[in-house]
């Protein structure tokens, strides 16, 4: 057999972390042991596979491995009065399948259960990346910069709900899948927003993150193919990476789409979230994700700046405002009639909005008075916004927005 | 079967609802207790009286007990009634606890009781 490499142990790692634990807790019916065991059987890999090669089926290996050997914990650890009982259990959990449709149904119950809305949404996402995609405490915090204990805590909290409040580990039923569902994906797309929006922080931890999250967004395309919004949400991320290296200019600044090397686009990416977005389409039924990602395939479609259809565009956020009423998108949808209708017509839309303490919407509003030649309340707006950012790269966009107004 | 209390939370100095309205929360509630009797989730379970009757027992560090007239509590959020329901898992009880609170009318929190050590 060909020998290892440690990138080849990292990407099985990867790849079946999630997988191997989510069969075990359903075997042993608690996350730390089934956390513990599946350690300890990487751990195994790593001495062994380097010499012995990748077995036949890898993710087989590490969840058998991971069981004989929480069963040999079991073993050691167990007191006589409930010796009897485990044995039963682990009689009944050895001969299963670990791979096809039972696993499958594991893996989305360990999803449901970290996504489950009696945890508060810091502690979905953090479990999230720690069951399903293996990242260490430390790399969590580090994400999302906080202190290694504090996030310690969050898990181990989250943990502690789980098993004494007893949230069950299940698929939702049908009357409860759509807003479950819904949960799930907004977990997903934060985690993948934290990698992409954040620039403070590691920036290699941060690709990280976006790496993981359409891994995620990938495993429920797969495990959930017929939810038009599981596709949605692939796409959108998809067609979001696909622009991620010409997003920042050589300094580390941040460039606008508008201004963006559109060579330096990744084409695979968009042909793979396109082709999403047309099957989407075919299927007719729409969502929010399903639509963001049109509005992304929009942009990817347009080989200049000024080629963008921006009136398709407008037609896309109308949509997604009936979807999705809140200001967030009407000022999303005031910035594309801007390049149908002009400044004037936009900044009419901005007026009555709810979002005095967003940094984009002042930036958006200085940009527009920018161009309707109001210099004064332009400066004004981008002082607005830099008060409320405290990212290093929007803060010198912004900046350098205020010495062009003031030059206007 | 995990036990848990459903707890509804009321607010002190919040407008007196009309009659007519006190008497439909009365009527759903026992609408209410009756189905968790009918399924056998039904434990324990009541409305309280309003704070101003509550007393508070504890004892001070020498030792002796010492009693204060009001609720423990000095927010405006008070306890006003609970109960105690036998549920599979935690979806179950949020179930029961959507129900209660619409019977109600009133936030419900939901604790899950420790388990309770054989004899």
């Amino acid at each position: 057999m060909p020998a290892v490499g440690g990138s080849e142990i990292e990407r099985v790692f990867r790849e079946e972390y999630g997988r191997a634990v989510a069969v075990l807790v359903r075997a042993f019916g608690d996350i730390d042991l089934a956390e513990e065991a599946v350690q300890d059987s990487f751990a195994v890999a790593v001495e062994r596979w380097p010499s012995t090669g990748l077995p036949p089926s890898p993710a087989g290996w590490i969840i058998t491995t991971a069981r004989n050997r929480a069963i040999d914990r079991f073993r050691r650890e167990a007191s006589r009065e409930d010796r009897h009982a485990q044995a039963a259990l682990l009689l009944e959990s050895r001969n299963e399948p670990v791979e096809g449709g039972p696993v499958r149904d594991d893996v989305l119950r360990l999803i449901f259960t970290c996504c489950h809305p009696a945890l508060a949404a810091s502690a979905q996402v953090a479990l999230t990346l720690r069951l399903l995609g293996g990242l260490t405490t430390t790399e969590i915090a580090r994400a999302f910069l906080v202190p290694e204990a504090t996030m310690a805590q969050r898990l181990v909290r989250a943990k502690g709900k789980i098993r004494d409040a007893k949230i069950p580990y299940r698929v939702p039923g049908e009357s409860e899948l759509p807003s479950r569902l819904r949960a799930v994906l907004s977990v997903v797309y934060l985690i993948f927003n934290e990698g992409y929006s954040a620039s403070s922080g590691d920036r290699l931890v941060r690709d990280d993150l976006c790496a993981e999250a359409i891994r995620l967004g990938r495993l429920l395309a797969d495990l959930m193919p017929d939810e038009p919004e599981v596709m949605g949400l692939l796409a959108l991320m998809l067609l979001t990476d696909s622009r991620r290296a010409a997003r920042t200019g050589a300094d580390g600044a941040l460039v606008l789409l508008a201004d963006q090397d559109r060579a330096a686009w990744d084409r695979g990416l968009i042909a793979e979230g396109q082709a999403i977005v047309r099957e989407c389409l075919r299927r007719n039924r729409p969502g929010p994700y399903q639509i963001q990602a049109a509005i992304n395939a929009v942009h990817s479609d347009a080989g200049t700046a000024a080629g963008t259809d921006w009136k398709q565009i407008v037609v896309l956020y109308d949509q997604l405002l009936v979807l999705a009423p809140n200001p967030v998108v009407a000022l999303n949808r005031a910035v594309a009639v801007a390049e149908v209708h002009g400044p004037e017509a936009a900044i009419a839309l901005l007026e009555g909005l709810d979002l005095e303490d967003y940094y984009l919407f002042h930036a958006v509003r200085a940009d527009l008075l920018v161009r309707l030649g109001r210099g004064v309340e332009a400066v004004a707006a981008y002082e607005r916004a830099i008060s409320l950012t405290t990212n290093a790269t929007e803060r010198a966009f912004l900046e350098r927005g205020v010495a062009r107004a003031a030059e206007s | 079967m995990q036990q848990y209390m459903l707890t509804v939370h009321s607010v002190e100095g919040s407008p007196e609802p009309s009659a007519e309205a006190r008497q439909k929360v009365y009527r759903d509630v026992d609408a209410f207790n009756a189905e968790l009797r009918s399924t056998g989730a039904w434990v324990f379970g009541g409305g309280l009286h309003p704070v101003n009757t509550a007393t508070v027992v504890r004892i001070h560090p020498g030792g002796e007990i010492l009693m204060t007239d009001g609720p423990f509590a000095e927010g405006k959020e008070h306890v006003g009634g609970f109960w105690v329901i036998a549920a599979p898992d935690l979806d179950a009880a949020l179930a029961w606890a959507a129900k209660a609170t619409r019977a109600c009318a009133a936030p419900v929190e939901v604790r899950p009781f420790q388990d309770i050590p054989p004899d």
